[in-house]
């Protein structure tokens, strides 16, 4: 088949298989299939896009989501843990 | 990396941990004390991320320090006790997650996207967010709907992301602590990604301007 005239992939490849292309274990041919696909599909460049903010703002609320309690543990708590070593021992 | 986020590479272990270690080995009840005062606050948030509930949080980190005390004298020379507190925990935390009653949860497929036979997504054409990841923090509410997001997560997605996106572990790293092959991580992890997306598409949606 003529190489400009054979289908793109669909949507539905390149989204289902988008975790392959970013970590890079594509081999080059489906690399270059899914870049083709990309620079006819704005929709699916958004996909990519805003996947890749979902990820950075997950890692980013999370980090610093113990933060103020990092140093709260309770009391009771403290007796508690010491309570059952003691048990143990 | 686990040893990367927890900042603590084997050789640059302090004198004063070396010190600690010996004596929780040699059985020092002051020893273990300052251990559980100086980690419990970590732990406990961690195990608070992993399972929702304090009552199950607060075992899991007595499971902790348990096992620590009992495996102390596995504890190898040259590695931090933060990093090996940290993975006891999160390991009591999913076994805790897995020794569960399921709970009834929604179906990861009601956040991920669809497509018609055509392979064309349903939701054609995917809307731009309002601003980068970056500029979204910038707001004071984001951290709380991302983590609102996150906690809506079916258990094993949501497992896996805290893993991977969250604690840092290498793919074969969550395989090991979930008892699943790294392809299945792998999968799951997209899929937690496409659902995390998916959650926060309508509170991030470019709208269009009047």
């Amino acid at each position: 088949m003529d190489k400009d005239k054979r289908p793109y992939i669909t949507c539905r490849e390149l989204i289902e298989f988008l975790h392959l292309y970013l970590d890079g274990e594509l081999p080059p041919d489906r690399v270059a299939e899914f870049e083709r696909h990309l620079s006819v599909c704005d929709s699916c460049v958004n996909y990519l896009k805003t996947y890749r903010e979902a990820v950075a703002l997950g890692k980013a609320a999370c980090r610093d989501w113990d933060a103020p309690a990092a140093s709260e543990f309770p009391e009771e708590l403290v007796a508690a843990v010491l309570s059952a070593r003691r048990r143990e021992s | 990396m686990l040893e990367a986020r927890m900042g603590a590479q084997g050789h640059d272990e302090p004198a004063s941990e070396r010190d600690l270690v010996l004596r929780l080995k040699s059985g020092d009840e002051e020893a273990f004390e300052r251990l559980v005062r100086e980690h419990g606050g970590r732990l406990l948030a961690v195990a608070r991320r992993f399972l929702r509930d304090e009552e199950e949080a607060r075992d899991a980190v007595q499971e902790c320090f348990l096992s620590a005390y009992r495996s102390i004298n596995n504890f190898e020379q040259g590695s931090r006790l933060s990093t090996w507190l940290h993975r006891i925990v999160i390991n009591a935390s999913l076994m805790r997650l897995r020794s569960r009653q399921r709970k009834p949860e929604e179906p990861i497929e009601d956040f991920l996207p669809r497509f018609h036979a055509d392979g064309h997504q349903v939701n054609h054409p995917t809307p731009d967010w309002e601003g980068s990841a970056e500029s979204l923090l910038a707001r004071s509410q984001t951290r709380a709907i991302v983590r609102a997001a996150i906690d809506r997560l079916p258990e094993s997605y949501r497992a896996v992301l805290l893993l991977r996106d969250i604690e840092e572990m290498s793919t074969e790293e969550a395989a090991q602590s979930l008892g699943v092959t790294k392809n299945a991580v792998k999968i799951r992890l997209h899929r937690a990604r496409q659902a995390l997306r998916g959650l926060l598409e309508p509170q991030f949606r470019r709208t269009a301007e009047c």
